[in-house]
């Protein structure tokens, strides 16, 4: 294999590894503002203990998040040095932004959210708890508003040629805010509620199921079914807006999100489908005529650029495009229709009342998770053959001193590592649910025993 | 290269107080992880672990700053590093990552063998992290062989040098003496006094390496000093270094822990002058062929760049600054564990 596919491999493998966790401290992060300040608004025990088990859960998955996060930093310079070299103007400052304005804000006050419970007033740590889910978003925004420059390069010159090509900022507010910046990162942010929302969800109808922890897991459903009602139905609204901009700014990604080879009027959406790339059909498919025309410009006959617009080599993967693109659609449509009947089940005041719905919760958890893995593969399989689009291919960005060899060296050590740190955050994950939250008695109990403890082997 | 004072010059003081300041904090809770093994008994470990738990994740973010600045600063040595650097930076990530998890996962379960691993990993990638940060230095002191197109053309084994790994042994050495005199002023009566008998080790373990890498860069790089005999005004920084360390000993003596700790890293924040000094106009030097040297000029980002970021630092240090205050504020005084604990 070469050095081109062993840094890709390497890269989508530690990122979406990676992109499993902070979706859920985001997520969490905001239901506990809801939590604590619910608890600080009623003096509710339930809602006391409800903070501090989704603290513990908080700390965990941020753990993970942040050991796995510094990877990929330093993966922009071990493994594609060319595009750090042509990008670092740009890319870099959004990097060191993301640095000082985010991840100093939410460790210095997960500090105070995990360990600090007994050290500040419920008023400091509730703003801590504050400030970590607005840190946890704020790092969403640089980190987003940088890949969105990849796929729409704003605010730049080129500066320099051939190999010493590189991008240099001419507007620092219009790199910033570059086409696609807005409507990616609600997207984004929209995917990481539902997946904090839906974990909540899940563990919480668990407890129900197992009649344990009823009271507090039937207060936790509203709170994290109310935000999975809104986050759904703005990830909708969020989601046409990004495809209405990639129709504008990447045509060729949207072509390949619905298989549409040739330029025609009429264009059709594909509810499913199996994309014969060779013979540019699809396979299986059942179709809706017109639609994507409408869904783009409001008008069923509006032409749509096809694939065959673009030379051969602008073009990318068709088929891992489209089944990633519509199975993310279709994940979309299921967790509103989920959390709608939800709402209407807590609207007839019978949210805990049928199993089978609490089954589903349990097991929809998976669902955010995997349509936010393949919502990036989507969005950066579409990018390719281009690491910057119209500017820069992938395959000249890597780096030229790295071999082969080193790069198949990591990505097994990566993959070892990896599955090793799976398992591990599974089995912490379960221990955690099955042992759930301390009793409020319990706890200060705990607490004054250990205290005591501490106090004798001195 | 004359000194003027121009944008590309405080992006490289900045990157080192952003380094620096990476070294002074993270530096002591790499220093009480390297020292870990020798604390004995669960208790003890738990609150060495806990004097460092809420703090090192903060620490760890000046590097990744650090590694940010340079990527947006100076694009250039950031991608010649890090990619001539790879396998060395691919272990250094997995140390991270283990280090991260272990101080993580240690407590959640009550098995011996599991705490014993993730003590062992907790110790181990502690003291690698810190030997390879050292390595590194160590290289850009010693110079790498870069190619006119600014790409290093070494191996793996170019960066690995008698000199090389006396640098990184001796930041082990330093950041041992750092946590330990770190962790002394955290806790009380038993654990405290056992630790506090570590730092005379500690201190002389780390003069003697650093005597010893001092006369090798001396002897070998006498280009480390261009600055110092032109400018001898410089060797004042030396003399400050030395009076730091020498001081040292004196605080814990008449037991002002706070004060020692303070010494510790004003030798940290002297050594981090000292080498930039010494490497001052260049970033990474490059041997053979050093009009290849990636300085200050050659590798840095657009002004207009330089400004931005400018402005982004001055808008964003106050705010760290606070939160870091605030945070270690919070947590002062001796650790005590409670049901929050690691």
């Amino acid at each position: 294999m070469d050095v081109e596919i062993l840094a890709r491999l390497q890269f989508a493998f530690t990122i979406a590894f990676h992109y499993i966790y902070p979706p859920l401290s985001i997520g969490i992060g905001v239901l506990l503002v809801v939590m604590e300040g619910l608890y600080l608004k009623t003096g509710d025990k339930v809602y006391e203990r409800m903070t501090k088990f989704w603290v513990k859960v908080f700390a965990l998955t941020f753990a993970i998040g942040v050991a796995t996060g510094i990877v990929m930093e330093f993966e922009f310079g071990t493994n594609w040095a060319t595009y750090s070299r042509y990008v670092g103007d740009i890319f870099g400052s959004a990097l060191a932004a993301e640095g000082i304005f985010a991840f100093f804000l939410e460790s210095g006050f997960l500090a105070i959210l995990v360990f600090g419970w007994n050290k500040v007033s419920p008023k400091v740590h509730f703003f801590s708890t504050l400030m970590v889910s607005l840190g946890s978003m704020m790092s969403a925004v640089w980190i987003v508003v940088a890949n969105s420059w990849q796929q729409t390069p704003a605010g730049y010159h080129i500066v320099g040629e051939g190999l010493n090509a590189r991008a240099e900022i001419t507007d620092f507010w219009e790199m910033i805010f570059n086409p696609s910046s807005i409507e990616r990162l609600s997207h984004v942010l929209s995917g990481a509620w539902l997946a904090g929302a839906f974990l909540v969800l899940s563990v919480s109808a668990y407890y129900i199921l197992k009649n344990r922890h009823v009271e507090m897991s039937t207060k936790a459903i509203k709170i994290a079914l109310s935000l999975a009602i809104l986050a759904s139905l703005f990830q909708l609204f969020t989601g046409h807006q990004s495809a209405v901009g990639v129709s504008e700014t990447q045509p060729a990604k949207l072509a390949a999100y619905e298989a549409h080879f040739d330029s025609s009027a009429h264009a059709s959406v594909y509810l499913f489908g199996w994309v014969d790339e060779e013979n540019q059909k699809v396979d299986f498919g059942i179709e809706v005529p017109g639609l994507l025309s409408y869904l783009v410009y409001g008008d069923s006959e509006a032409p749509v650029t096809g694939l065959n617009a673009f030379p051969e080599s602008d073009r990318p993967p068709v088929n891992i495009v489209f089944q990633s693109y519509h199975l993310m659609v279709a994940i979309g449509f299921t967790l509103i229709v989920i959390s709608l009947l939800g709402g209407f089940l807590w609207f007839r005041n019978k949210i805990t009342h049928y199993r089978w719905f609490l089954y589903i919760l349990v097991f929809s958890v998976l669902l955010p998770q995997v349509a936010n893995q393949i919502g990036w593969i989507s969005a950066e399989v579409g990018r390719q053959p281009w690491i910057v689009y119209g500017l820069l291919r992938t395959s000249e960005a890597l780096s030229k001193a790295v071999s082969a060899e080193q790069v198949l060296f990591s990505l097994i050590l990566f993959i070892i590592i990896y599955a090793f740190l799976f398992v591990l955050f599974l089995y912490l994950l379960n221990e955690k649910i099955k042992h759930g939250p301390e009793e409020a008695e319990q706890s200060s109990r705990l607490y004054s025993q250990q205290k005591h403890l501490f106090d004798k082997t001195n | 290269m004359e000194f003027t004072f121009d944008l590309n010059t405080i992006w490289f003081i900045l990157i080192g107080v952003l380094l620096s300041g990476y070294a002074i904090l993270d530096g002591f809770d790499l220093g009480v992880g390297a020292i870990y093994l020798f604390i004995k008994g669960d208790t003890n470990r738990r609150l060495a672990l806990n004097s460092i738990g809420p703090v090192w994740d903060g620490n760890e973010v000046w590097l990744v700053t650090g590694g940010g600045a340079l990527f947006a600063a100076f694009p250039h040595v950031y991608a010649t590093v890090f990619s001539g650097f790879y396998t060395a930076f691919m272990l250094l990530i997995f140390m991270l990552i283990f280090r991260a998890v272990a101080i993580e996962f240690r407590s959640k379960q009550p098995m011996l063998w599991w705490r014993k691993f993730w003590d062992s990993a907790f110790s181990i990638a502690s003291i690698l992290i810190a030997f390879l940060m050292g390595v590194a230095l160590g290289n850009i002191v010693a110079g790498i062989p870069l190619g006119p197109d600014k790409e290093f053309i070494g191996t793996f084994w170019d960066l690995i040098s008698p000199y090389t790994l006396m640098v990184g042994v001796t930041t082990v050495a330093l950041f041992m003496m750092h946590g330990s005199i770190y962790l002394t002023m955290k806790t009380e009566n038993e654990l405290h006094e056992t630790v506090r008998g570590w730092i005379n080790n500690a201190i002389i373990f780390f003069v003697i390496m650093y005597t010893t890498v001092t006369m090798a860069t001396l002897i070998y790089y006498p280009n480390m000093t261009k600055h110092f005999v032109d400018n001898p005004f410089l060797f004042g920084v030396a003399i400050l270094n030395m009076l730091a360390i020498a001081n040292i000993p004196r605080e814990i003596h008449h037991n002002r822990d706070f004060l020692a700790f303070l010494s510790s890293g004003a030798t940290i924040i002297s050594l981090m002058i000292l080498f930039a000094i010494g490497i001052f106009p260049n970033l990474v030097l490059s041997n053979p062929n050093p009009e290849y040297s990636l300085n200050l000029y050659n590798a840095a980002s657009s002004q207009k760049t330089l400004g931005i970021m400018l402005t982004i630092a001055i808008i964003g240090i106050p705010f760290v600054l606070a939160y870091t205050f605030a945070i270690y504020w919070v947590f002062r005084g001796k650790v005590k564990i409670d049901s929050t604990s690691y």
